[in-house]
């Protein structure tokens, strides 16, 4: 007797609250089941598709960052989405794919961190979110091979080690530490090829922040889904700088500076392309 | 066949209230005090990590007097209750007057159902924009819950302190002139004339976290530094 109600309270135990949610309440679980009959078109679902995610280090942490526009196929769903997100107080997380999916998760991914922290009443070590946030992905695999995929870029400061660390995920949630910077999305490619031009290492914080802007910049250049900054209606991107004293979202006073100021370089250069 | 003794309802009832009394009467103080700045909940406890003091939600702060695994396992029913509620509605309708009166409802049930009562007395803080707006609840072991102003003191010699915080207490104290008179409260129960830095557990609801430091959770544990400077301050 004394023995079953041991192992209850102990198998009770648990710091995760998706675990509990599973238990408790599944309902509220976001519904990974795949659908069956009825959508076998071939076509994925008209739905919101959030684009182009840049993260990278500088000295002393990292800075992550993301577009404004999520499409649905060829019409702009939003203009004024956010797609970067503070995760905890030391990492951020920006997300690609479907937009739907992608802040159901975001939202639980953030609780599940804020509510290991109070049971625990210590954080998840970095490489613990990073393989919390891996599981959850693999969650989704279901829903992803329907086409409706999320592909998130997760970033945040090693407090043990004293760093910034950087982690690319695919759809089966497999975790990828990415060293100096990386993007996801479907600008990436854009992105990257202008973070291999522009980042080096120990950029001081605000090079940094005017790198991410010009790499969004360029994306946007190149691939309809993304937005670039948009002075009419004063939209820049979003912007998180993670160091030792925590995540920060940079001022938009900031950013509308440093967005006029690459605005204004380009438009001096007068180049085609 | 065993012979079953008729016990009547009052006497039961009674035994049971001061079986629990006597347990919470052991106990350490534990003071909680709405001022100014927020809230400041100050618990006499030489352990480090064994706390008397949580964080539930972002303007939502638990403290208890009794036994540990008794509390700890309320405060963890709180915060999942808390998270649960905050995420499949709105984190803003998460409040301290629901959590409390879950709390009731579960130290009712165990008060009257269960094998023992459970031996703790718990204090619920939600901070408010203002100083009006801020809500205490104090929860005792058989389910009673009641809403006070100003201060709450829990404990062994609850009365005693209660006494030397109302002395002292007025609406426009700092967090360190809230916690020193905690203190000096804390003291009154105590034979030691002076309670070190090391001995107390100190957290605070900040009232404008958002603006002091950028977050919505107000909840902020202080370190013993902190503490001694806040301390070292009146002299």
């Amino acid at each position: 007797m004394q023995e079953t109600t041991a192992n209850k309270v102990a198998a009770h135990a648990t710091s995760s609250f998706t675990e509990h949610l599973q238990r408790d309440r599944p309902e509220l679980l976001p519904q990974y089941a795949p659908f069956t009959a009825g959508t076998s078109t071939g076509q994925p679902l008209a739905v919101p598709h959030a684009t182009t995610i840049v993260a990278m280090t500088y000295a002393g942490g990292i800075v992550m960052a993301g577009d404004r526009r999520a499409t649905m196929g060829n019409i702009i769903a939003s203009r004024h989405i956010e797609k970067v997100f503070p995760a905890d107080q030391y990492s951020v997380l920006g997300i690609a794919g479907t937009a739907g999916i992608a802040i159901d998760l975001t939202r639980l991914f953030q609780v599940e961190l804020e509510h290991y922290e109070k049971i625990e009443g210590t954080l998840l070590s970095l490489d613990g979110k990073a393989n919390r946030l891996g599981a959850m992905i693999r969650g989704n695999l279901p829903m992803a091979l329907q086409g409706l995929a999320v592909v998130p870029l997760f970033a945040g400061f090693d407090t043990a080690a004293g760093a910034g660390r950087l982690f690319s995920y695919d759809v089966t949630g497999g975790r990828y530490e990415e060293q100096e910077h990386h993007a996801v999305g479907s600008g990436s490619m854009f992105a990257r090829g202008a973070l291999k031009k522009l980042w080096r290492p120990n950029l001081p914080e605000d090079e940094a922040i005017s790198v991410a802007v010009e790499s969004l910049y360029d994306a946007a250049d190149d691939d309809s889904a993304t937005g670039g900054p948009d002075p009419v209606r004063q939209l820049w991107p979003v912007v998180y700088a993670v160091n030792r004293a925590g995540a920060r979202r940079v001022s938009e006073r900031d950013l509308a500076a440093t967005a006029g100021n690459i605005i204004e370089s380009r438009a001096a250069a007068r180049r085609e392309a | 066949m065993t012979q079953q003794f008729y016990v009547s309802p009052e006497q039961l009832m009674k035994d049971r209230a001061d079986f629990a009394r006597k347990g919470i009467a052991r106990g350490r103080s534990v003071i909680v005090v709405s001022c100014e700045d927020g809230i400041a909940l100050v618990a006499e406890n030489p352990s480090p990590s064994l706390h008397k003091i949580g964080e539930i939600y972002d303007k939502i702060a638990f403290a208890a007097v009794g036994k540990y695994n008794e509390f700890e396992s309320l405060r963890q029913a709180g915060v999942r209750y808390a998270d649960v509620r905050g995420y499949s509605y709105d984190r803003e309708d998460v409040t301290a007057r629901g959590l409390a009166s879950v709390y009731a409802q579960s130290l009712g049930a165990v008060f009257t159902a269960e094998q023992k009562p459970f031996e703790v007395e718990l204090a619920v803080a939600e901070v408010g924009a203002s100083q009006d707006l801020d809500h205490l609840y104090r929860l005792t072991f058989d389910g009673s819950i009641a809403d006070e102003r100003n201060f709450i003191a829990m404990g062994g010699q609850a009365d005693k302190v209660s006494g030397a915080i109302e002395g002292g207490w007025q609406r426009d104290l700092s967090f360190a002139a809230a916690i020193r008179l905690a203190v000096k409260g804390l003291v009154t129960d105590n034979e030691a004339p002076d309670l070190p830095a090391k001995a107390l557990e100190v957290a605070v609801l900040d009232r404008s976290s958002e603006s002091n430091r950028g977050t919505r959770r107000a909840f902020r544990r202080l370190s013993d530094q902190d503490v001694v400077e806040l301390l070292a301050e009146e002299s």
